[in-house]
Order: C-alpha cells, then structure tokens, then sequence
C-alpha cells in the first residue's frame, strides 16, 4: 500500500476533531478563553516541527488502535481530560467523518482539497481569538511558522503525485477504513448515512472535474474522423462539473466534503452498529492479546517524542470535556460498547519490552514545553515571505 | 431486463481494490468458483448455479518483514490448455495455487531493489495466454512465466519491458491465426497500453498513450483492446494500429472492472459510480469500424463496485462485488 498516506490521515482525522471538541465546549458552556486554549494547544502540538518531520516520513500506516493512542494524547494536550467513552466516541466520530469524506470525493486527488478545507477551518479557530493580544501573535507568529513548514511538507509530499499515485493513496485509506459502520445520528438524519451503518452514494450532481457527464457513445472511423454518434440512458442524473477545486495556499476549494458540519450546534450520537453480521471480522485486529507489535510500538516512540505536550501551567484549572449529554449517558455508553468495537487504550506498562517501555515511559511522562520562540537561519527567508501572505 | 438472484456470502468484505472478482466456470460440474480479495486474505467460494454456496477456503498472503501482513493486490484464476492454476498477487510476491486453493505450486517472491522509499512495491495484473502466465509489477514489468502441463516446475522465462509506471491489469485471448496478430494487452497507472504477440518470446506490437488517468482494467476481443479509465470512459482501440475506434463517456466515477463475453461479444464495465452497464460489441459489416451498443444499465445502491464478472460465456448472468460488502451480488437475465 503507499506509504505516503499517513499525513493526510493523521491531519485530516485531527480536523475534525477540532472541528467535535469546538462544538462540544460551546454546548458544555465551557469559558470562552478555557476553550480557546484548548483549541490552540491542541493545534500547536499538531503542528510540531519535530513531530511533522516524523509524520513526514514515508511508513505504512498502523493500527486503528494505534492510531487512537496518538489521538488521545493529543485530546489531552492541554488542560482538558476526556474518560474512556468519551474519548471512544470522540474517535468513532472522527473516523466515520473522515471515512465519508474519502469515500465520496470525487477524483482521487480531490482528498488533497479536504486536507485544505480541514487546514483552513484550522486557520479559523486561532484567528478569531480576542483580547490578550501579545499573546495570541505570538501564538499565532508560531503556529503560521509551522503552518508554513506543514505546507511546505504537504506540497513537497503530494504536490507531484500522479492519478495513479492518487489512487493507491484512497485505496490504502478504504482499507484502514474497511469494515467500519458505526452509525452517527448527525449522519442519519443528514440522510447522509443508511440505517444498516451505510453511507449514502449518490447518483447526482456535478461529475468529477475532467470526467464527461455519462450518456455518449462517439465511433470513428481510421482517420480520426467521427462517424457516428449515439446518445444512450446512464442511469444517473450527473451534470458537467462546473469549475476545479484550488490548490493553493488560499482558493475556493469547491468541493464542501472536509469543512464543519458541526457548526449548528446539534447534539451528535452514536449508535454502536451492533448487529454482528455487519462487522465481519478482521481477524489481525482480534487475535493479539497485546495489541501492539514490536514495530507500532517503535513507530508510537518516534511520533510522541515528536509531541511536545505542555503541562498544565500555574493556575490554570483543568475541566472535565464530556461527549454526551449527561454524565449518566456516557457511564451507560461504557458499559453498553460492543467488544469488537472496543479499542482497548494501550497499557504501556504491560508490554514485554523492558527497554521500549522504559522509553516511552521517559518520553511520555517527562515532555517539556519549550518557551523560546522559533527561530530559522536561512530558512526563515523564505518562510518570512510566505509568512507575510498569511 | 436482469432481475437480482441470491447472494453469495462472503466471510470478509471485499477490498478496495480494482478488478476485484474472478470467477471460474465448471459446466461440466455444474459449479462455479468465485474469488475475493478482502485484504491480508482471499475467499475462494465454490457455488451451484442457484448461488448455494457449497464450499469456501481462504488464502494468505505469504508473510514478511513489516508491520502489518502483506495485502493482496489481486486474485484470478488462469485456464491453461492443460490445467487451471489460481494465481495470487500481493505486496511480497506471487503466489500459485492448484485451481481449488488446496496446494501452493509456486511462489516468486518480488525484487524490490531498485525502488526508493515512497515507492509502494507490488504485484498486480494476471492473465493466462498459450501455457504462459503473465504478471505485471510495480515498476511496470511484465514477467511471463513458463507453466509445465503438470507439476510445479514453473519457470520465469521472461521480463517484458514496456510500461515505467505500475501495471494495473492485463487481457489475452487465444491467437487467432492469421486474422488477429496480437493476442496480450497490458495496462499501467499513467494510462499506458502495450499489445504484444505472445511466443517463445513476446514481441511488443504497439503501444497506445494514455492521457494522465490510469488505466485499471483491460480487455481483449477479436483484435481489440476495450480499455476503461479512471474519468470513467470506456475506449475501443485497433490492437495492431492502436488506432482509436470508439470513446463511451461510460460512467461518472473510476472504472474498476472490464469483463467479456466472447461467444456474444458482449462487453461488462463497472465503476465507483455504483453502476454496471453491459456493451454489444460488433463490427460494421460496410465499413468494418468496430461499433458499440449500450444493452442494460444497472445500479447498485450505495456500493462503491470493485469487482465485476460475467458468469457464463453468453453474458447472460454476471456478478458483482463491493468495497465493504461481505456478499457477492448476482444478476441474471429475463
């Protein structure tokens, strides 16, 4: 498979978290400047050079449930703690999203333009911060530094990319995907999602960008020349595409499969898709009793020593982020989640290698938030001019 | 016009793969064997022709270093004038299986040397032509291997060189004499299609360019090539010119399978667009331009198809698979 697709599952699977915990905080009242802080450092930490670098590299992906523990850590990248079945539902949501913005773009490149959408939605959390103004530049004179760095990594990783490549990146991510039908309540009522746990495919609207409306058969004859034509019914109801998605920096991006649909805030469910016949079973996820291998663990060091977590500073309280309505409904949501569905957070201290444990273990519990800010040699030319753009 | 039959389960859902379905006929036996890739596996299900599945086997890709086991790419069964062998292609190698998966005669395990790191290395494409089997790789290489009457003395005899990007499918028919030169076509990610004559040694005949969409799926009757793209249209070329005879804006999505009926000279295409449509092909007998004419059009709801074949010479039964979906859906004319 290609080993190009962790980037864009990683970023695109954090956007819309972002895009669960922003809609969440505001219907749990959470204080405007708690949930700002939150939003920034979780998207700091995203956007860590040294993690970056490590995203950057080509690997073949992971686990699911490796996957989740990096999203974990990252959920408590700042003062905000999440329980077990929050969290599980927190990544339910993320995937089935994600999962329906693949499956339904319409050329395979086109998931660039959801990456772009979740990139500037994430543009948009940091700017409209208010008040505290020093700090909130400085915040954003970072992050748009390594904004700058991500872009770089994007359009230096997929920017020349063929069709074909394309391909076999969409083909890697229905794989991680394969399987999964939890049913979301937001999706349903969209009519976005069937009952059985299945997303909805539509036979209408613009056909891909460079693809011909379906309905025309056009015969020649040896010199090129058309000699007949004849029109024959497709089925569908497609119509011609009317302009291509941008891929610039800043653009149109057509396509609306990646922005927020949390927006109106709704209270979003899940429904775990209980009726086994739908989860045929994966038999490499259920064997191992411990769920990692050698090399996932190895992968999980890399990427987490790239995290750099700040700690919670001075007076700053923690809160609690729950994603159901009321307390008693997530306790219920945790004992009622079906056990293939279960992610089994990974236990680190129960793994058999001393010596990766003791690693992770240094890596994980003594994280240092580094205050100076970034400073680039000659690099910072470049970045400057891309810098003044944003 | 076709009317839905019963389905065939599957243990796992199908991958997203293209040209993910091969199905073999037994008449003689009243049987017929379907193939699914799922992913680190592959299904062989054996089925009477009402669809009561009868028997079912899996198939591993042969395990190495990695992460995760190695995916399979494709799974086709190749008829071979003396024998049938089942034919496996993944991330590490080729695997070769007496018909009904029991026995592995073969493996060939893929050379990734030459590739740089963001290079996914694979094989993929399959097709039986004379008592060769032919299969394509990653780098674009064809490699033929030269298949005894019996017994697993199976040597790769050549490496056709002809594609630089990596193949997606390839088609055969039988060598028709005199009148149709070239019996192999192969098919690469840039859209590329070669037509070679197969022998002792392959001879490349024509090439025809692609156009900056893949090619994933391939066909070959009575001297033409129907090739079905990832913008969704289906083309009819001359094999020995490469000369374009007709262009179908056939589907709205990637087309991921192509299938032939010879005895009727029909033409199957299905794509992610969830359709399946069925061609008559036939050639003008004033001008002889090769000429197409749309039969039937099926939808298949809310499935992104991967997979499609016809399940009898004539066309008049064919099969679908699709990403996610744990069954094999049967369609049969009225």
């Amino acid at each position: 498979m290609s080993v190009r697709t962790l980037p864009l599952l990683f970023l695109n699977l954090g956007g819309e978290m972002l895009y669960i915990l922003d809609q969440r905080l505001r219907a749990q009242n959470i204080p405007g400047d708690k949930a700002r802080k939150v939003l920034h450092d979780i998207i700091s930490t995203m956007f860590n050079r040294k993690f970056m670098e490590e995203l950057f590299k080509p690997q073949e992906l992971y686990s699911k449930k490796a996957l989740r523990t990096v999203y974990d850590r990252l959920a408590h990248a700042s003062i905000m703690r999440l329980n077990q079945a929050s969290m599980d539902k927190l990544y339910d949501l993320m995937t089935m999203a994600f999962k329906h913005q693949v499956l339904l773009c319409p050329r395979p490149k086109d998931v660039l333009l959801v990456t772009f959408n979740h990139l500037d939605a994430i543009k948009g959390f940091i700017q409209d911060s208010p008040a505290i103004l020093h700090q909130v530049e400085e915040i954003f004179r970072q992050l748009t530094e390594v904004k700058c760095f991500f872009l770089l990594c994007l359009w230096q990783t997929y920017g020349g990319l063929s069709a074909g490549e394309f391909q076999l990146i969409r083909q890697t991510l229905l794989t991680f995907f394969q399987d999964l039908h939890i049913r979301v309540s937001l999706f349903l009522k969209d009519k976005v999602q069937n009952s059985n746990g299945r997303f909805v495919l539509p036979v209408s609207g613009p056909v891909p960008w460079g693809t011909e409306v379906p309905g025309l058969i056009r015969m020649f004859d040896s010199k090129g020349k058309e000699v007949k034509k004849v029109e024959f019914k497709h089925g569908g109801n497609y119509v011609t595409a009317p302009k291509e998605g941008s891929f610039e920096l800043y653009g149109d991006r057509v396509l609306k499969l990646g922005t927020n649909m949390y927006s109106v805030n709704r209270p979003v469910e899940t429904h775990m898709s209980g009726a086994s016949k739908n989860l045929a079973p994966r038999t490499q996820e259920n064997i191992a009793p411990n769920p990692l291998a050698k090399e996932e663990l190895n992968f999980l060091a890399r990427l987490m020593g790239g995290m750099e977590i700040k700690k919670p500073s001075g007076p700053e309280p923690g809160f609690r982020l729950n994603l159901f309505t009321t307390d008693e409904e997530e306790e219920q949501a945790a004992l009622t989640r079906p056990e293939e569905l279960s992610y089994e957070v990974i236990n680190i201290q129960a793994t058999q290698d001393q010596q990766r444990n003791e690693e992770l273990a240094r890596i994980m519990g003594e994280l240092e938030v580094t205050d100076q800010p970034r400073q680039s040699a000659s690099k910072g030319d470049d970045l400057l001019a891309m810098m003044d753009g944003l | 016009m076709f009317r839905r039959e019963r389905s065939i389960p599957l243990r796992g859902s199908a991958a997203a793969l293209c040209n993910n379905l091969s199905v073999l006929q037994l008449p003689s036996r009243n049987l017929t064997h379907f193939g699914v890739v799922h992913g680190p596996s592959a299904q062989l299900v054996s089925a009477a022709p009402e669809g009561v599945p009868l028997a079912q086997r899996q198939l591993h890709a042969k395990e190495g270093a990695g992460v995760s086991p190695p995916l399979i790419t494709q799974v086709h069964w190749c008829v071979l004038p003396f024998r049938v062998l089942l034919v496996l292609t993944s991330h590490r190698g080729i695997q070769m299986y007496e018909s009904d998966g029991s026995v592995m005669v073969y493996w060939h395990a893929l050379d990734s040397g030459d590739a740089s790191p963001v290079q996914a290395v694979f094989a993929r494409g399959i097709a039986a032509s004379g008592h060769f089997i032919c299969v394509g790789t990653w780098s674009g290489q064809i490699l033929v291997f030269d298949i005894p009457a019996k017994g697993p003395n199976i040597v790769l005899s050549e490496e056709l060189a002809g594609h630089q990007t990596p193949v997606t499918d390839i088609a055969t028919e039988p060598a028709q004499g005199q009148d149709y030169v070239a019996d192999m076509v192969t098919a690469d990610d840039s859209g590329l299609l070669c037509v070679w004559r197969s022998g002792p040694e392959f001879k490349l005949l024509t090439r025809i360019p692609g156009f900056g969409v893949p090619c994933p799926s391939v066909q070959l009757w009575h001297g033409t090539v129907a090739a079905g793209y990832g913008d969704g249209q289906v083309r009819l070329y001359e094999a020995s010119t490469g000369t374009l005879h007709v262009q179908i804006s056939a589907h709205a999505r990637a087309i991921c399978a192509l299938d032939l009926a010879p005895e009727a000279g029909k033409l199957l295409s299905a794509a992610e667009d969830t359709f399946v449509h069925i061609w008559k092909l036939s050639r003008s007998p004033e001008s002889g331009y090769t000429e197409v004419e749309h039969c039937h059009g099926e939808c298949v709801p809310d499935t992104q198809v991967c997979g499609a074949r016809f399940c009898d010479p004539s066309g008049s039964s064919f099969a679908v698979t699709g990403y996610d979906l744990a069954e094999i859906l049967r369609f049969s004319s009225v």
